[in-house]
């Protein structure tokens, strides 16, 4: 049972947090248990990182928010309303998995359009939406390109951008990057972080890297495996915009350093009790 | 140069697929290079114009085959007058031609008698398998209780079925159709069942969280998901259907204005008239060739763009 910290950089003064999560537990129903009893609050405009090796609930916990898994106990809450009934609150979610997962037989603009469609948005007035979207990571010339005659990076710029296209106010984004190169990664994590500050989202992020983890949040939630709980909270108080310059200052590797000895703690918890 | 900048530019619109093929499987890419966008590819092979006619692949396709099939002709022509076989045991491919010209009136009109079932009876098999899929994807349970009869229906040969088809279907064109699509259905109930089924587990997950509905979800995802599976069943069943259609023949015995291709044979053996007997079979297997060959052409078509088994090899 890890106890709520007070989230640290809110932007505003929103009414209702973004998210809640209410002791939410999941066991599978062959008696693994994927995630203890977590408690956390996410105040809107934040960017927090689920931060844990492969095996900790961080994916679990995420899709749970997106309401793609039913949590075995507890509850969630996004502004104050159970997932299932998100829009009566007039906000909008967007989940980004960690493959771009595009249709490979539709254009790129189609892609993006996808989410418009299914609501049922007539064309003519979807596509200046769409072309927004696209403008936005910077793929308003491949718009008529299959999926397949892009680079693994602009492949996820789609992806992204299919996620933005309906102005959500919440993304959910699931190791989003963890399949790209390094040179690439830090490149969309920096466009991340300007579509976050532009778009004024709630970011909650999955990730296994330490380093993308600081570079991006304004808190991390580190999370340990067998069983999958919640460790500690780290507030990353930096100011933004962050630039590569913050990748190697002092601060960042002590925030580094910090994570890194509490990720060994957890593991050494787990270790000892085996 | 216009036509250098239009080859390199030839290049520049197949060489991505050259390097990150089959990222769109279901699986995580394997860190595709970045640095390698659509706009700047490194040119990996010399552009087909600049090499000799011989040495490229789209020529090679073509004369390969055509090699083999004309060293086997010369062999076939030479075994027969060098042995001087006579043409009611062997007939030489020169015979089979002239037999061919010569007999027209009657191999031609069986040969469209043959084509008409084999056609219609590949549009009721396509017809019948997609609407069974559908049907079978629609719940486990409805395909547990219903695919060992589809099974059935596979295994319980064709010959044996057919006499009594046409017993109970009193016009032959359509109890030789309905055998010949017998043949050919399994093969489009399987493949697209399992297409249907074979669905990015991810881009499900994306349509359900953004609330598609069932039919949306069959429109957008399922179906164009299927189609190259669905297309692998049609290759398989164009061929069938052939099959299917000799064998009613063969079976039905039907002869005069409605006289397949089978009957020709039949006859023709009979008669001990093997030049007729060659040049109907060469007929059956042309169909077949094209049938097949215009399968491929169809799915190219419809999967050339995205899909890797139409996209691989160049």
């Amino acid at each position: 049972m890890s106890l709520v910290e007070t989230p640290v950089a809110v932007i505003g003064h929103p009414p209702a947090p973004a998210v809640e999560v209410l002791s939410v537990e999941k066991t599978y129903p062959n008696g693994t248990q994927a995630l203890l009893p977590v408690d956390l609050t996410i105040e809107e405009g934040e960017f927090v990182t689920l931060l844990g090796p492969s095996g900790c609930g961080k994916s679990t916990l995420l899709k749970m928010v997106a309401g793609l898994l039913e949590p075995t106990e507890g509850r969630l809450h996004l502004w104050r309303k159970p997932v299932a009934k998100l829009e009566a609150s007039g906000k909008k979610m967007a989940f980004v998995f960690q493959s771009p997962t595009l249709m490979p037989w539709a254009s790129v603009q189609a892609n993006v359009r996808l989410p418009l469609d299914l609501a049922g948005m007539p064309k003519a007035q979807s596509q200046a939406q769409v072309d927004e979207a696209l403008a936005l990571v910077g793929l308003s010339r491949f718009a008529n390109d299959l999926p397949r005659a892009l680079s693994g990076g602009m492949q996820m710029r789609v992806s992204i951008a299919r996620s933005l296209v309906t102005q959500p106010d919440l993304l959910l984004m699931d190791e989003p990057f963890g399949a790209l190169d390094e040179i690439t990664r830090h490149k969309l994590d920096a466009e991340l972080l300007d579509l976050w500050r532009k778009k004024k989202l709630t970011v909650i992020f999955v990730t296994h890297s330490i380093h993308e983890a600081v570079f991006l949040s304004t808190r991390v939630v580190m999370m340990a495996a067998r069983p999958g709980r919640v460790v500690e909270e780290f507030p990353i108080d930096e100011p933004y915009p962050r630039t590569p310059d913050f990748l190697v200052s002092p601060q960042f590797s002590r925030y580094a350093k910090q994570l890194q000895d509490s990720l060994q703690r957890a593991s050494q918890v787990t270790e000892d009790a085996q | 140069m216009s036509t250098l900048t239009a080859a390199t530019q030839a290049d520049l619109k197949k060489a991505p697929s050259a390097y990150a093929p089959a990222v769109q499987a279901d699986a995580k890419p394997a860190a595709p290079p970045a640095s390698v966008s659509a706009a700047t590819p490194k040119p990996r092979v010399v552009p087909s114009a600049a090499r000799p006619l011989l040495f490229q692949p789209r020529v090679q396709r073509i004369v390969y085959p055509l090699l083999v099939g004309v060293t086997l002709l010369v062999l076939w022509q030479g075994l027969v007058t060098g042995l001087e076989l006579p043409p009611y045991l062997v007939p030489s491919p020169l015979l089979m031609m002239q037999t061919l010209i010569t007999d027209w009136a009657a191999l031609g009109a069986s040969l469209a008698v043959t084509v008409k079932i084999t056609l219609l009876a590949f549009l009721a098999a396509t017809i019948t398998g997609v609407l069974i899929s559908f049907l079978f994807v629609q719940s486990k349970a409805i395909e547990t209780a219903l695919f060992p009869y589809a099974v059935l229906l596979q295994v319980t040969p064709i010959v044996a079925v057919a006499p009594l088809i046409i017993i109970w279907v009193r016009d032959p064109t359509l109890s030789m159709v309905i055998c010949a699509s017998l043949v050919a259905l399994f093969p489009i109930i399987s493949n697209t069942t399992l297409g249907l089924r074979s669905v990015d587990p991810d881009l499900q997950s994306y349509f359900q969280l953004n609330r598609a509905t069932r039919l949306q979800t069959l429109l957008r995802l399922r179906i164009p998901s299927a189609l190259p599976y669905f297309f692998g069943g049609l290759r398989i069943s164009s061929g069938l259907a052939l099959i299917g259609a000799v064998v009613a023949e063969f079976v039905a015995g039907t002869g005069g204005t409605g006289a397949g291709l089978a009957y020709q044979i039949l006859q023709a053996g009979f008669q001990l008239n093997i030049p007729r007997m060659f040049a109907a079979l060469l007929l059956i297997s042309l169909t077949g060739v094209a049938l097949f060959a215009l399968m491929a052409w169809l799915s190219k078509k419809a999967l050339g763009g995205w899909h890797a088994s139409e996209t691989s090899h160049d």
